[in-house]
């Protein structure tokens, strides 16, 4: 390796332009879900009895879990297949994931009526349940992710606890206490990286099975037994298009030289992934014989248009062009439609497809919903460059040489 | 040394009594699924809508059953609520709806179906819903909390929900008076009706008095008994003078409405197999890569 890349806190500002901007969501989101718990669901949002469900289960749920499938699929394929080369994305996916879940986890907790009883699922099981499954999984995988992050904040933290005033009689215990957290998690991160995948493969795939049992209310467009398998692929197709975006934005964000290299060769994956996606997709369609609903033009086979053209194709066919890969704003651009034909198809299958036999008026969100999500986003956004800046996380060039290669999950130090 | 013995037969006693109780015990306790049992001696309600005169008595007795503010008698008394079709909510657990037959206006009582094999059981995430043994579809408020999964996967659009709540909303729905038929009495729309348009008895009794109808009297009913077979059988039955489906009821098959979601739901987590087969893979692509980037070096 020619330049030595090395996991570092940003010391940068942290209030920028941009960052007072996302403030100014975050706190207008805020105000609104302080509406939900004090007035009800029905207060903030336009969900009756006809559509139980709308967008904070549509995007902040399964859209938010898809677009953190970052963090799995870098870790297969810089842990598990030991691409030593990735591991300069794996933090920052990682990082990504474990935001992105705790946010899903937040989103769960304030659209559900009773979110006093958020814990019943651990105790009260429903294996028959596909939204059971669902709950189970991502509650382990968002522990493995915290487990998968600590080695980050040990590396950060030992030989520096500096806690002020009389706190600093604790330095020494605290230090000691990351110490042995290091060297035994250096010694059993396996378990967690391979958990962390398959734990991923579940409820990625169980959160396609959760709206077949609407059955005949889903659009048959949408309605398929294979949604588990569609679920699964468009996660993996996702997964490194997230990193791309996310890695280019950081960059840019923080004044860096973007990862080019390290980026397009991660972008080769993207084609061959989103084409299996793909063939799926249209395969079911033609076996189903469901082509026939887009000949009549509506908002429906609209909908189903875009989220297949742009979403899927024309990301394709530009992830096949070697100039694209090579350009970060190509790479940015197809990335970012790749992320958006997968949250179009999350917002899709759980809302546009969702049609109940007795509605009266469609669904659309209220300005309070739509105010919440975007707060979510903001806020999430927000953290990332907090934590960045805390954790070493981002790799930039380095002239110092670590000789510590314990495990993989230290990032690049050799 | 007697004492001795005596000593070990006693704790044998206290280790079988206490296996046999926790044999008795814990089949209950850690059962996984909520309970789904389909007995025949289940009961059901056939509905003649051919009889029902409108009155919506059963609007006002069902209310005054479940709690829920149900006012004078009288006002129930225009046909106001028939310009629009209403749906079962939690202000009104039972509504009846009218609609066109090709000579006269018809009145229809709608409300939970206790499905035989129902979605919302199969769907709720922390099984709050069981169907009981004399055919009641029951919800538990201990266990709730609220995600409205039960509404996305009813076929029959019914559980309703609280939105205006802050605290404490209900998934409400008809629970088929599980009160009051525990103790003897009939659920208090069936009590009340002044024309007995519904029948309170055993399902498969209700059935033959069903065919038996439609049988003697061919001119007044259509050839269909709704619930017999739709989503795998209901408790509530009913038969009209014409085909209530599409008019009234959705178009649903004979599949349970649980579809096909619990069969891959049980694929995928097959005694757990899946998982660990992918664990396992996993690890072992792991460990054979381990040394991947050292052998290219070496080369």
């Amino acid at each position: 390796m020619s330049h030595l890349h090395l996991p570092t806190p940003i010391s940068k500002k942290f209030f920028t332009p941009g960052v007072i901007v996302l403030s100014v969501i975050a706190l207008n989101g805020i105000i609104f879900l302080l509406g939900r718990f004090f007035f009800g669901i029905g207060s903030v949002t336009n969900l009756n009895d006809q559509f139980p469900w709308g967008i904070w289960i549509g995007l902040d749920v399964a859209a938010g879990v898809a677009l953190a499938a970052g963090g799995f699929t870098t870790a297969a394929l810089g842990h598990i297949m030991h691409r030593d080369k990735y591991e300069t994305v794996i933090r920052p996916a990682l990082l990504t994931a474990m935001l992105g879940y705790t946010f899903v986890a937040t989103g769960v907790f304030v659209d559900i009526g009773r979110w006093y009883y958020i814990w019943h699922p651990l105790v009260m099981w429903n294996g028959n349940s596909a939204l059971f499954e669902v709950g189970i999984c991502v509650m382990i995988y968002v522990s493995v992710l915290y487990i998968e992050f600590l080695p980050i904040v040990t590396e950060r933290f030992i030989d520096k606890v500096n806690l002020p005033g009389f706190l600093s009689r604790f330095n020494k215990i605290i230090d000691r206490l990351l110490r042995a957290l290091d060297r035994g998690l250096s010694k059993t991160m396996f378990v967690f990286i391979i958990a962390g995948v398959v734990l991923s493969c579940l409820h990625q795939s169980s959160l396609g099975t959760l709206m077949i049992i609407a059955g005949p209310k889903m659009h048959p467009l949408w309605q398929t037994p294979i949604l588990p398998l569609l679920f699964l692929l468009s996660a993996f197709s996702v997964g490194f298009p997230m990193v791309i975006a996310e890695s280019l934005s950081a960059s840019r964000s923080f004044g860096l030289k973007p990862e080019t290299e390290v980026l397009s060769s991660l972008s080769k994956f993207i084609a061959p992934l989103l084409g299996i996606y793909l063939i799926g997709k249209l395969g079911d369609m033609v076996i189903r014989e469901t082509f026939v609903y887009l000949a009549e033009i509506n908002s429906i086979s609209i909908m189903f248009g875009i989220e297949i053209i742009i979403g899927v194709i024309v990301p394709l066919r530009m992830f096949l062009s070697p100039e694209v890969r090579k350009s970060p704003t190509g790479l940015f651009i197809a990335s970012m439609l790749v992320i958006f034909g997968v949250v179009m198809n999350r917002f899709n299958n759980f809302v546009t497809a969702y049609n109940p036999p007795y509605a009266v008026e469609s669904y659309f969100p209220s300005f309070g919903e739509i105010s919440v999500t975007l707060g979510f986003v903001a806020i999430e956004i927000l953290m990332y460059r907090l934590f960045v800046m805390i954790f070493p996380v981002i790799s930039i060039p380095s002239t110092k040489a670590n000789i510590k290669t314990k495990y993989a999950i230290r990032g690049v130090a050799k | 040394m007697s004492q001795n013995r005596r000593d070990f037969l006693k704790t044998i006693a206290v280790i079988g009594a206490s296996g046999t109780a926790l044999s008795t015990v814990t089949p209950k306790k850690i059962k996984a699924a909520p309970e789904n049992i389909i007995s025949n001696e289940r009961k059901g309600v056939l509905v003649d809508t051919t009889v029902c005169i409108g009155c919506r008595k059963c609007e006002w007795a069902c209310k005054g059953a479940h709690d829920i503010e149900q006012g004078n008698y009288e006002d129930y008394q225009n046909d106001k609520s028939f310009e629009t079709n209403r749906r079962p909510s939690a202000k009104s657990l039972t509504v009846v709806n009218q609609y066109f037959t090709e000579e006269t206006p018809a009145t229809i009582k709608l409300q939970c179906m206790h499905c035989d094999h129902p979605a919302c059981v199969s769907a709720c995430i922390v099984g709050a819903f069981t169907k009981v043994e004399n055919g009641s579809v029951i919800w538990d408020t201990n266990k709730c909390i609220g995600c409205r999964y039960c509404m996305v996967a009813c076929p029959f659009q019914v559980p309703s929900f609280e939105y205006e709540k802050a605290l404490d909303p209900k998934i409400a729905k008809c629970d088929f008076c599980y009160e009051r038929t525990k103790v003897g009495k009939l659920p208090a729309c069936i009590e009340i009706c002044p024309v007995e348009a519904m029948t309170y008895g055993k399902r498969e009794d209700l059935i033959l008095e069903a065919k038996r109808r439609i049988k003697n009297y061919p001119d007044r009913y259509y050839d269909h008994i709704f619930g017999e077979y739709e989503v795998g059988g209901t408790s509530w039955l009913y038969i009209a003078q014409k085909d209530l489906v599409s008019s009234v009821f959705p178009k649903l098959g004979n599949n349970p409405a649980p579809g096909v979601s619990e069969s891959i739901q049980h694929g995928l987590f097959a005694y757990f197999v899946p998982p660990i087969a992918v664990y396992a893979l996993l690890g072992g692509i792991m460990w054979l890569s381990k040394d991947r980037e050292t052998k290219k070096e070496n080369k």
